[in-house]
């Protein structure tokens, strides 16, 4: 390694992510799942006559699917962190029951 | 794939590179608040392709793909705000051993003085020494990440190295005159 790549790897530290941060993306996502399966919960299906609604449903849609499945990402993790104990597993199992759940919500 | 291993799956990509893209929109953007915006952003937008980016990545790793995406938001911050990069040095610059004051100050200039010469490097050169620099990506992932060939980043890597060399010396001789 040369005296400049060095320096280079002195000076370009791997920096980590704030606490703050992952709490935000978290929040974010949650914020972002809930607007969007009200919206789904309070769809009209006369509302699709009406082409100027469409576009709205439709990224409704996109955003209950995209962060649904986010949510489902925060929230294992929330559960993982209660179970750190127990490791992957029970990650996976807090996955699974957590998709459950989106699953319940999204049926009702 | 259903919709729950595929989560399951995203959730590993994310707790595996958090770290990753906030390093990377850190060195890019300069500042933590906006590297926090453009990491939430990163996993929003991968979130959201993520199925698709699986699907075509042929079982290799997908850092690379995170990454480039980390990049083009990148380079759409700088278009819109017509910023340069600047690094907070007091953040960035972390001493692993325990120095006298003398060598603290030492070290800091050095640390400085790299950063302000992989500002002043093009692009791409730039770029391309953070991916191996700070995150330690091989020449295979830079390539992907940057949409080049391995060899031409091979060439992208040494040329940035290179000059940079060129800058420090330059920036050496003007000091010491």
């Amino acid at each position: 390694m040369s005296e400049v790549e060095r320096l280079l790897q002195n000076a370009f530290v791997p920096v980590e992510p704030p606490g703050a941060l992952t709490e935000r993306l978290e929040r974010r996502l949650t914020e972002l799942t809930d607007a969007a399966m009200h919206e789904l919960a309070d769809f009209d299906p006369g509302a699709l006559r009406d082409p100027r609604r469409w576009a709205r449903l439709a990224a409704a849609g996109l955003v209950a699917g995209t962060a649904g499945g986010a949510l489902i990402l925060v929230r294992a993790r929330q559960k993982h962190r209660r179970r750190e104990a127990h490791g992957l597993r029970a990650l996976q199992n807090g996955l699974r029951e957590v998709s459950g759940d989106m699953r319940r919500r999204m049926i009702r | 794939m259903d919709k729950p291993q595929l989560d399951l799956e995203f959730a590993e990509l994310y707790r595996a590179h958090l770290r990753d893209v906030y390093s990377y929109s850190y060195y890019r953007i300069g500042n933590h608040h906006d590297a926090e915006d453009l990491t939430e952003q990163t996993f929003l937008q991968a979130y959201r392709h993520f199925a698709r980016a699986r699907a075509e990545s042929n079982g290799r790793p997908l850092r690379p793909w995170l990454i480039r995406i980390a990049h083009n938001l990148a380079a759409n911050y700088h278009r819109d705000r017509s910023r340069r990069p600047q690094t907070h040095l007091e953040d960035a610059a972390i001493l692993t051993e325990p120095l006298g004051t003398e060598q603290i100050v030492e070290e800091r200039e050095e640390v400085e003085a790299v950063l302000r010469g992989v500002a002043g490097l093009p692009d791409d050169r730039r770029e391309a020494l953070i991916m191996r620099f700070a995150l330690g990506m091989d020449n295979r992932e830079i390539a992907r990440a940057l949409g080049r060939s391995e060899g031409a980043t091979k060439v992208l890597i040494h040329r940035a190295i290179r000059q940079l060399e060129e800058r420090l010396k330059e920036e050496e001789e003007v000091t010491d005159e």
